[in-house]
């Protein structure tokens, strides 16, 4: 090979190479039960810091991908509501996350529904992409280890939780 | 030479008038609708009728009612939806790609093409074929006397 085709043939993988980082770096991840969840500090709603799931390390997360256009998200914050009030006690916290969405309709959003539960913000929606959601709501229940016990595409309401998220928080990964 | 001086003057306008400041134009929402995305419908803002797209064109619409310059009001998309936010992209990082590889095919070209003609030039000329016999040379000095060339 001479010099010249050598240099077309490095022209030609670094185009390619260009292309498939592009295209990469625009797919969407999926994680599996069992798999750690991604994760990494998000700033809070309120604008008052930062926070992450591992701030939740050894108790049981349900996070919930949520944005106050999104109509099935109004209909279920009630429950959600509800149940993080019902098993805080018991090591659960409902974990919010505000995603591709205002920041003051998301906090307009927390106040007329009165949720009290941790609010984290994803304006640009990188978050929602690692967890693979395809639309809005979502909630992955996460293990006392931070590995995925359970996901749930679509709203949740108070029997969802009840007969499917409930039972887990007492199985052998609960906190002692 | 009066033309000349014409065309001096003429230039000396334009370059003065590209020199001053632009005015600053007021934003408007159709300005900046074909600038920015629909986050989550992957679409520019102004195809998109999804209710986050309804919510992000009041958004813009706050911020010009306050006052806001275009390019104020995109940074505040920006701050809100990440750089994602923007049709056009930005000019660092991997998006600068996006501006620098059109000039280098282009400049790469260019240099390919500068080559191909400088070794087409420089192409020998082809030997001149052996001379007509005179069969062939009887043959075209009739053909041309009937055409009467």
């Amino acid at each position: 090979m001479n010099a010249r085709s050598f240099a077309v043939l490095i022209a030609v993988l670094a185009l390619v190479g260009l292309l498939g980082f592009g295209l990469l770096s625009k797919g969407s991840a999926n994680i599996d039960v069992g798999e750690p969840v991604p994760d990494g500090a998000l700033p809070q709603l309120d604008g008052s810091g930062s926070g992450e799931i591992a701030d939740y390390r050894g108790r049981w997360v349900l996070v919930n991908f949520w944005a106050s256009w999104c109509q099935p998200c109004r209909a279920e914050s009630p429950a959600l509501e509800r149940f993080h009030r019902r098993y805080r006690g018991e090591g659960l916290t409902v974990l919010g996350i505000d995603t591709r969405d205002l920041s003051d309709d998301g906090r307009a959003f927390v106040e007329r529904y009165g949720i009290s539960y941790p609010q984290l913000r994803d304006g640009d929606g990188d978050r929602s992409r690692d967890f693979g959601t395809t639309g809005l709501p979502e909630s992955f229940l996460v293990d006392p280890r931070g590995r995925l016990a359970l996901l749930r595409r679509g709203p949740v309401d108070d029997s969802y939780l009840h007969r499917y998220v409930a039972p887990l928080l007492r199985t052998e990964h609960a906190p002692g | 030479m009066r033309r000349a001086s014409a065309v001096l003057l003429l230039a000396a306008a334009a370059s003065l008038l590209a020199a001053a400041p632009a005015p600053a134009a007021g934003a408007s929402l159709t300005d900046i609708e074909d600038e920015v995305m629909c986050p989550v419908c992957g679409t520019l803002l102004e195809l998109s009728e999804a209710p986050q797209a309804e919510r992000e064109r009041v958004f813009i619409r706050r911020l010009i009612a306050d006052g806001q310059s275009k390019q104020q009001i995109k940074d505040a998309l920006v701050a809100e939806y990440g750089p994602g936010v923007l049709a056009t992209p930005r000019g660092s990082g991997f998006d600068l790609t996006a501006y620098l590889v059109p000039v280098a095919a282009f400049v790469l070209a260019a240099i390919a093409i500068a080559l191909a003609v400088r070794r087409w030039r420089l192409r020998p000329e082809p030997a001149p074929g052996p001379a007509p016999s005179s069969e062939e040379a009887e043959r075209l000095d009739s053909d041309i006397a009937r055409y009467d060339l």
